[in-house]
């Protein structure tokens, strides 16, 4: 096992993502997914985009709120090639659309409402996650 | 409160929320895709710990989701806006299995990625420029696809 595994901060974590994804719901009645939440951002529903950017300027100000908690910037150790990157961006792109939602949506969201196509789609992305893992690090 | 006053809050709440979200993300180590892909690397020196961020997370909006979706409507807004398909359609499963294969590649998905634009690395925002390629893609073959399955009105016979 990594020597990184962190469960308490991890827990903590998604503890602060669940009370996220209530608040939206209880307050605006949506459903705290990302890919959903950027993406309608597309479309350019008149009165259906004030909330989203305020939505994703919140994700930063979170995350700076973390690094300036911590007296230093957090350090992203990418591991994919530019190129890999574009790719993989276009296929969690494409596929989060094509399927509906992401881990926030289905992952989070979804299973909490028992909503069978998210426990369907997560078993899905995870298993096709680990599968591309495994293919990429332990046979190529 | 006026449904037009009322509406006018959810910016507010929505930059809360994501304040929340993008903290817990940080907090969690999600934002960093060396740690989702330990996740991913089951047959590696394996990373259990986004398991447990999952796990934080339904704690709280399973019992939570429950409660407020007894309620009439949000606070600020006239209704839920929840998802109404409830078929295991193909392009559910297929859309799941291409987000995993991007996923495994790059250990970014949307949450992180965006979040993690803030560091202005340029990985980050390559994949995101490509994840919205990607968004816009999926919609205009939707749109057409839309278009396509419009049934044709029948032509007056002259």
């Amino acid at each position: 096992m990594s020597p990184s595994f962190s469960p308490a901060s991890g827990f903590l974590g998604g503890v602060l993502i669940g009370l996220a994804a209530v608040l939206l719901l209880l307050a605006n009645g949506r459903i705290a997914g990302v890919s959903g939440i950027v993406g309608g951002l597309l479309s350019r529903k008149p009165g259906d985009i004030g909330w989203r950017v305020a939505f994703v300027l919140g994700l930063w100000l979170g995350a700076l709120v973390y690094w300036a908690a911590r007296g230093a910037l957090f350090e992203l150790e990418l591991l994919a090639t530019p190129g890999v990157m574009i790719v993989a961006g276009f296929l969690v792109g494409y596929g989060t659309r094509l399927g509906s939602g992401c881990t926030s949506g289905h992952g989070v969201c979804g299973i909490a409402r028992f909503s069978p196509r998210s426990m369907v789609a997560t078993v899905v992305f995870m298993a096709s996650g680990i599968a591309t893992v495994y293919v990429v690090r332990h046979v190529i | 409160m006026a449904t037009a006053a009322r509406e006018r809050l959810q910016p507010i709440f929505a930059l809360l929320s994501g304040t929340l979200f993008g903290l817990g993300l940080a907090v969690s180590g999600m934002i960093d895709p060396a740690k989702v892909l330990a996740f991913l690397d089951v047959a590696g020196a394996w990373d259990p710990t986004l398991a447990f961020v999952m796990l934080g997370a339904l704690c709280v909006t399973t019992p939570a989701f429950h409660y407020v979706l007894k309620r009439r409507r949000p606070w600020f807004a006239d209704a839920f806006a929840l998802p109404t398909k409830a078929d295991l359609e193909p392009r559910l499963i297929t859309g799941a299995a291409l987000f995993g294969v991007g996923w495994g590649l790059a250990g970014l998905c949307p949450g992180p990625a965006v979040t993690a634009l803030v560091t202005g690395s340029a990985g980050v925002t390559a994949f995101f420029g490509a994840m919205l390629v990607g968004f816009l893609l999926h919609d205009r073959i939707e749109a057409r696809n839309a278009m396509a399955d419009r049934p044709i009105a029948p032509r007056k016979s002259t």
